[in-house]
C-alpha cells in the first residue's frame, strides 16, 4: 500500500505475460476480480451486439407500423413495441451503436486531451501551470451538463458535435488528475537523465512522462465511457442528443414513453435498464482496473 | 492560515470572472438572438427595421465590450437586471426557483449522506465479504442509473400500485410543509441514490485507506477497544475526502437537476435554464450560470478552508 507512484503499467503487463502470455494476465484477472471480469464480459458482449446490429436484430429499427403500435412484449415483439409501432428490441440493439460511438469517442478524445494537458502543466510549471490551472477551474466551475447543453445548442444537435459537447467538460477533469501523478513523474530521475542526455520538451513529455501516467490514464478513461453514455442519453433525453429517428437509448425515454408510461411501461422501463446495464458494467470493470493499477487514485 | 484564507478568497474573483466571460462569450456564440426569436412568432414580414430598434432595445447594437461592461457594472451592485424574454425582475424570478433547488438539493444530499457513511463504513471494515460486494454493487448501481429514469420509475410505481400521485403543483416549505415534502421527495430520493452512490464509495476507500495507517496499528497494538479506534481514529481521519466530495456534489446538483425536474414537472433552476437558452434570453442564461458557478466555487472555498481547520496535519502555503 505504500506504492504512490504511479508505475508503468506495460512493464507490468510484461512481467505478467512473461509469467503465462497475456492469457495469463486474463485469466489472472478473472481468478482475482470477478466483479470486474463480469463488467468486461458485458461491455465485450454489448460491442458484439453493436457490430452486429443488423444481422441480429428482428426489425428495421425505423419501420413504422402503426397495426402493430403500443403493443405488449409477445413472441413476435419481445419487448414491445413503440408509439409508432417499431420494435423496442430492434431500437435498443441499434440504440446500443450510438451510446457506444458516443461512449468511446468523448471518452478517448477526453482522456487523451486531459492527458496531454495535465502532463503538458505538470512538466512546465510556473507561469503556464497556473494559468492552465485558472482555466481549469473556470470550466469546472462551470456546471457539467449546462457545458454540454451550451455546445450542443452553438453546434447542433449532430453525433460529432455531440460527442464534442460531452468532450469539453471532460478535458479539464481528467487535466487536474493526470496533471497531480505527473507532477512526482516530473521529480524522477529517468527525467533528469532524458534532459541532461538533451532531449526537447516534446520527446520527454511524449516518450518519459506520457507513458508514466498510463494507470491513472486508462483508469479515467474506463470511468469516462461509463460517464459519457450516461450524458448521451440525458442530453438525448432533453431533446438535445441525437435526432429521431435514429435509435439512441435516452431518446427511447422521450415523449411517447413518459406519456404512456402507464399503459405501456415495457417503453420507458427497457431502454433505461439497458443504459444502467451499459454504464453499470463499464464501471465495474473500471474499479477493478483501478484497483489493480493503482488503488490510491481516486474518481468518480 | 488567516493569510491562506484571504489568499485563497481572493483567487475565487478571477475564476468567477472566468465563468462570466465563458458564458458571456457562449451565449452570442450560439446562433439566433433573442430579437429574431421573439419577432419569429409574428406571421407578418419582420422589417429590418423593426430588428435594428429591438435591438437596440436591448442594448445589443452595442460593441461587445461595452456590453460585458454594463452587465459586470450591473452586478457589482447586486442589480441582474430584468429578462429579455418576459422582462421581469430577474432576481424575482430566481427567488423562489432558488429554494426549490436548494431544499432539492439539502434534501437529498441529507438522504444520500445518510445512507452513504454507514455503508460505506461497513463495506470497508468488511472487506470483501458480502456485505462489502452488495455495498459496492449497490454502489456503482447508483452512478450508473440515470436519476430521471429513476424518477420515471418512481412515478410508475406509485401510480400503477398505489394509484396516487404527488402534487404536480410547488407549494412552498413555510406555506405547506407536509404538501411540499409529499412532492420533494421523490426528486430528492431520485437524485439522492446517485450522491450516496458517490459517498459510499468515497467513504470505502477512504476507511480502507486510513485503517492501513500505522497510527491504527499502535492504537490496537496498545490494546484500545476497536469501537474507540473506529470512532476515535479511523472515521474521524477518512471524513475529510467525504466532506469535500459530498461538498462538490452538493454544488454540482444545483445545476444538474435540469432532467429531474423535467421528470418531476418542477419549475427549478434547471429548467429555467433550459428555457432561458432556448429563447437566447441572455440576461437571464448569464445570471442563471453565475449563479450555479458562485454556489460551487463557495463550496469549494469553504471545503478548501475547512479541510486545513479539521486536519491540523495541513499546512497553507
Amino acid at each position: 500500500m505504500a506504492i504512490n507512484v504511479p508505475f508503468d503499467v506495460t512493464q507490468i503487463a510484461a512481467a505478467e505475460a512473461a509469467r503465462g502470455g497475456w492469457w495469463g494476465v486474463i485469466k489472472d484477472f478473472i481468478r482475482r476480480r470477478p466483479l470486474g471480469a463480469a463488467g468486461a464480459a458485458v461491455v465485450i458482449l454489448l460491442m458484439l451486439v453493436a457490430l452486429s446490429a443488423n444481422l441480429i436484430a428482428p426489425y428495421d429499427p425505423v419501420a413504422v407500423d402503426f397495426g402493430a403500435m403500443l403493443s405488449r412484449p409477445s413472441a413476435a415483439h419481445w419487448l414491445g413495441t413503440d408509439a409508432f409501432g417499431r420494435d423496442v428490441l430492434t431500437r435498443l440493439i441499434y440504440g446500443s451503436r450510438t451510446a457506444l460511438l458516443v461512449g468511446f469517442g468523448a471518452a478517448m478524445i477526453g482522456a487523451t486531451a486531459g492527458a496531454v494537458l495535465g502532463v503538458g502543466s505538470a512538466f512546465f510549471g510556473g507561469r503556464v501551470d497556473l494559468y492552465l490551472q485558472r482555466v481549469m477551474d473556470i470550466f469546472i466551475a462551470f456546471p457539467l451538463i449546462i457545458l454540454a447543453l451550451a455546445i450542443v445548442a452553438i453546434l447542433g444537435n449532430t453525433l460529432p458535435n455531440l460527442i464534442m459537447a460531452i468532450t469539453i467538460p471532460m478535458i479539464p477533469r481528467c487535466a487536474i488528475v493526470i496533471r497531480s501523478s505527473a507532477l512526482s513523474i516530473r521529480e524522477m530521475p529517468y527525467v533528469d537523465a532524458a534532459r541532461a542526455a538533451g532531449f526537447g520538451n516534446g520527446r520527454i513529455i511524449l516518450r518519459h512522462m506520457l507513458p508514466n501516467v498510463m494507470a491513472p490514464y486508462l483508469i479515467l478513461l474506463t470511468s469516462f465511457l461509463g460517464q459519457a453514455i450516461l450524458l448521451e442519453a440525458t442530453l438525448s433525453f432533453l431533446g438535445l442528443g441525437v435526432k429521431e429517428p435514429t435509435a439512441a437509448w435516452g431518446l427511447m425515454l422521450r415523449g411517447a414513453a413518459v406519456d404512456f408510461a402507464e399503459s405501456a411501461p415495457w417503453m420507458a422501463v427497457f431502454p433505461g435498464l439497458a443504459i444502467s446495464l451499459a454504464v453499470f458494467a463499464f464501471n465495474l470493470f473500471g474499479d477493478s482496473l483501478r484497483d489493480a493499477l493503482d488503488p490510491k487514485l481516486r474518481t468518480l | 492560515m488567516w493569510k491562506y484564507v484571504v489568499k485563497r478568497f481572493i483567487l475565487m474573483i478571477p475564476t468567477l470572472l472566468g465563468v462570466a466571460v465563458l458564458i458571456f462569450v457562449l451565449m452570442r456564440i450560439v446562433p439566433g438572438d433573442i430579437v429574431e426569436l421573439r419577432l419569429a412568432g409574428d406571421s407578418s414580414a419582420v422589417s429590418e427595421e423593426l430588428l435594428k430598434t429591438e435591438r437596440a432595445r436591448f442594448g445589443l447594437d452595442q460593441p461587445l465590450w461595452k456590453q460585458f461592461g454594463t452587465w459586470l457594472w450591473g452586478l457589482a451592485r447586486f442589480d441582474f437586471g430584468t429578462s429579455m424574454w418576459t422582462g421581469a425582475s430577474i432576481a424575482e424570478e430566481l427567488k423562489l426557483r432558488f429554494a426549490l433547488s436548494l431544499q432539492l438539493a439539502i434534501m437529498a444530499t441529507v438522504i444520500g449522506v445518510a445512507i452513504a457513511l454507514p455503508l460505506g463504513v461497513a463495506s470497508a471494515l468488511k472487506q470483501d465479504s458480502w456485505v462489502d460486494y452488495v455495498a459496492r454493487i449497490v454502489s456503482i448501481a447508483g452512478i450508473a442509473t440515470p436519476g430521471f429514469w429513476l424518477g420515471i420509475l418512481m412515478i410508475l410505481v406509485l401510480l400503477v400500485v398505489f394509484r396516487w400521485l404527488p402534487p404536480m403543483v410547488y407549494t412552498p416549505f413555510w406555506v405547506n410543509p407536509w404538501q411540499n415534502l409529499l412532492q420533494l421527495i421523490w426528486p430528492a430520493l431520485a437524485v439522492g441514490y446517485r450522491l450516496s452512490a458517490v459517498v459510499t464509495r468515497m467513504t470505502r476507500s477512504a476507511m480502507l485507506e486510513v485503517l492501513r495507517e500505522d497510527y491504527i496499528r499502535t492504537a490496537r497494538a496498545k490494546g484500545l477497544v476497536e469501537t474507540l479506534i473506529l470512532k476515535r481514529h479511523a472515521i474521524k481521519n477518512a471524513m475529510l475526502p467525504v466532506l469535500t466530495v459530498t461538498g462538490i456534489e452538493f454544488a454540482a446538483l444545483m445545476g444538474g437537476l435540469v432532467v429531474t425536474e423535467q421528470v418531476f414537472n418542477l419549475n427549478g433552476l434547471g429548467l429555467l435554464f433550459v428555457q432561458a437558452v432556448a429563447h437566447r434570453d441572455y440576461t437571464l442564461t448569464q445570471a442563471l450560470v453565475l449563479l450555479v458557478a458562485s454556489v460551487f466555487i463557495i463550496v469549494n472555498f469553504f471545503m478548501d478552508v475547512m479541510y486545513g481547520w479539521l486536519d491540523p496535519r495541513i499546512r497553507y502555503r
